[in-house]
């Protein structure tokens, strides 16, 4: 659990954050979303102290983050950030391996954990293990910088803009293999981003940032439905607002009784796929398949339009 | 087949063209400061070996001239600077009188125009080649063999420039090692000052451009008159403080000309550590914060590693440069190769003035070679990222 109590943070003149204050539940991803200059990375970075507030504590598990010194208390977090930040003078495997050797691990426990990081991200070790980073494309150099990240089994993990740099098809699988290990791990996961888009998509909790105050934190679904003002609204966009909240429910859960023709879609699909689907084949509904494959009813456009709306 | 015309080479024909032709290929002189007489090639070797360069250069120019496969291109260039290197001891043995030891043989202008134009062509083909690192340090010492050789076989025995060294063979080393000693020692103190210094201007920002402007300032005094300043200091320590004098720091003589090539040397080891240090991806670096090195960590893990290749540049520079400016150490007593080239200059001898000048350019272009080399095998294992 991280609690973040009246976090200040002024530069000579000017407040950058200003008394924000949240709590983060274990297991959990939190997005924390804003302009540019809203003060989001500034935020990130007072909590592995990369930053030091100006007042304000940040708790971690209950203990101050103060009561280690920063590049102690650095080590026991994930880091990553846009652009990966690799070492070019060093091989991905010794990239991976930065925080254990740090930390002294011993050499057949750093290769077992690097090994299995970079299995787990789909590079084959004896391949890419000895490349230089300048070798890989951007997203198995992103790919790198997160498992760099996750090396030291850290419980929370810093995301700064981490798929800014990706072209959308990467980032969308990117996205993908975070969410998948994030659970695997139970890693608490606070990432930065400026899109809301990827917001809605990865996080339990949303917290907006403007002009270093903390605008609003809650569930996505909450946050589309009842923008705490007018700023979050433009952030949310208005023309984006059905299909960000059709977004986050899957096809299993608008399920209706009944049959449809053509081609089934599996339940654990998103909403949003599905009244794509619907509206772009030109039908009015859609069977429905479980993982088993077997039909489970089918899907609406009526149905769908329904729950695109304002929550009561 | 259309003949086409190489670029470089129509150059390389005209000017050795001219020097096999219309420039002296040999000087002779009844002694060693007397005005000489010029030598074309036909008249300062016998007839048939005479002829027979003059062939060589020929079909060498125009294998130059024409756009030529780049073996052929090689085997020209290596056979006219052998024929030539060879050749020239030749002309010193034919031109001398048997048994008079007064007269001086000297390479005239043609021969240094014809080595030039066939180095000129030998450097093109090699730079064509792409040679790796290695392949560069190999021709180095192929040709330091080579030239060696000469030496030891006794063919150049007749020229001018080795019967100067004959009368100094003792002192020649012994300068020379002098001269090594204080390039490279200067050289030394250089970097285990300017690197710290580097750091400390990357690190703290004010004190950047004061460090780098009063380094800059240093640079542009004359070094004569730098050591012409470092007497009085300099004499000063020695007799104030105890042991100076014991240590050889003296106002004039080797501790003037060691302070005055260190403090040259700061300058391009200073500059090149601070631009290198900057140079260090800024993403790295936050990474490399954020995952918990510390500073020291940070430095010799990290910023060190990436700048290197351009801290190695600065002391390229300046290894080749104090090989040079060693030289003018010879002014205040302080040894070297200096030393042949003044008195050669006192004594109008130019003789002797190239007994100093050919070790010292031929060291200065071997450490360029060797750190050029070493700055891309650095470089290559650590290419900065592009993403």
């Amino acid at each position: 659990m991280i609690e973040i109590e009246g976090i200040t943070k002024r530069y000579d003149a000017t407040t950058v954050v200003d008394d924000v204050s949240m709590v983060i539940e274990p297991r959990t991803v939190c997005v924390i979303v804003g302009t540019s200059g809203s003060g989001k990375t500034t935020l990130l970075r007072m909590i592995n102290r990369l930053v030091e507030p100006t007042s304000g504590i940040i708790k971690l598990d209950g203990a101050d983050n103060r009561s280690l010194p920063g590049y102690e208390l650095r080590r026991s977090i994930g880091y990553a950030i846009q652009g990966h930040g690799l070492f070019p003078h060093r091989t991905v495997a010794q990239n991976i391996a930065t925080v254990p050797v740090l930390l002294g691990w011993d050499k057949v426990r750093i290769k077992a954990r690097v090994d299995e990081l970079m299995t787990l991200y789909q590079l084959d070790p004896e391949a890419f293990g000895p490349r230089y980073p300048h070798e890989l494309s951007g997203g198995q150099q992103q790919r790198v910088g997160v498992a760099r990240a996750l090396a030291a089994e850290p419980n929370v993990l810093l995301m700064d803009e981490p798929f800014g740099a990706l072209d959308p098809i990467i980032r969308t699988k990117a996205q993908e293999d975070l969410l998948a290990i994030q659970k695997r791990f139970g890693t608490t996961i606070i990432l930065v981003t400026h899109d809301m888009e990827e917001a809605v998509h990865m996080g339990d909790k949303i917290a907006v940032m403007d002009a270093g105050k903390l605008v609003q934190y809650a569930r996505p679904a909450e946050i589309l439905a009842k923008p705490a003002s007018a700023f979050v609204e433009t952030l949310v966009g208005a023309s984006e607002r059905p299909f960000r909240l059709l977004s986050l429910g899957r096809v299993r859960d608008a399920v209706e009784k009944g049959s449809a023709e053509g081609e089934a879609i599996p339940g654990d699909a998103s909403q949003r796929d599905a009244l794509a689907e619907l509206l772009w084949s030109g039908r009015p509904a859609l069977p429905v398949k479980g993982a088993d494959g077997k039909p489970l009813g089918r899907v609406t456009v009526d149905g769908l339009v329904k729950r695109a709306a304002r929550p009561a | 087949m259309n003949i086409r015309f190489d670029k470089l080479g129509v150059v390389i024909a005209a000017i050795s063209a001219y020097a096999a032709f219309a420039a002296p290929f040999a000087t002779f002189r009844a002694n060693r400061i007397v005005p000489g007489q010029a030598r074309s090639i036909l008249e300062a070797l016998p007839a048939t070996i005479g002829a027979l360069l003059l062939a060589i250069i020929v079909v060498a120019a125009l294998i130059a001239l024409f756009r030529t496969p780049l073996v052929l291109r090689l085997a020209a260039s290596v056979v006219a600077l052998a024929a030539l290197a060879l050749l020239v001891g030749v002309a010193g043995t034919f031109l001398t009188p048997a048994g008079n030891t007064f007269a001086r043989v000297s390479p005239a202008s043609g021969f240094w125009i014809l080595i030039f134009a066939f180095t000129l062509l030998l450097a093109d083909v090699l730079t064509r080649l792409n040679l790796s690192p290695w392949g560069r340090v190999g021709v180095l010492v192929a040709a330091s063999a080579a030239i060696g050789l000469l030496l030891i076989s006794g063919s150049w025995n007749d020229l001018s420039i080795l019967k100067e060294y004959a009368n100094r063979a003792d002192s020649f080393w012994a300068e020379g090692s002098k001269h090594v000693t204080l390039a490279l020692g200067s050289l030394a103190a250089a970097v285990i000052v300017g690197l710290p210094l580097g750091i400390l201007c990357h690190r703290v920002e004010r004190l950047r451009a004061g460090v780098l402007n009063v380094l800059n300032i240093i640079q542009t005094i004359p070094s004569i008159a730098l050591f012409g300043l470092l007497i009085a200091p300099l004499g000063w320590v020695a007799t104030h403080v105890p042991g100076a004098a014991a240590l050889g720091i003296r106002g004039v003589g080797t501790a003037p000309a060691f302070v005055a090539l260190f403090l040259y040397s700061l300058l391009p080891v200073v500059a090149n550590t601070v631009v290198g240090l900057a140079g260090v991806p800024r993403a790295a670096n936050d990474a490399a914060r954020g995952m918990g090195m510390t500073d020291r960590q940070r430095l010799f893990g990290v910023e060190f590693p990436l700048a290197f290749p351009v801290i190695l540049t600065g002391i390229r520079i300046v290894l080749v440069q104090n090989i040079g400016l060693a030289t003018i150490a010879a002014l205040i007593g302080g040894g070297g190769f200096g030393v042949f080239v003044f008195q050669g200059v006192g004594q109008t001898a130019m003789d002797l003035v190239l007994l100093g000048a050919v070790p010292t350019v031929a060291l200065a272009f071997a450490a360029a070679i060797i750190l050029d080399a070493v700055i891309e095998m650095t470089a290559t294992k650590r290419r900065v990222e592009t993403a």
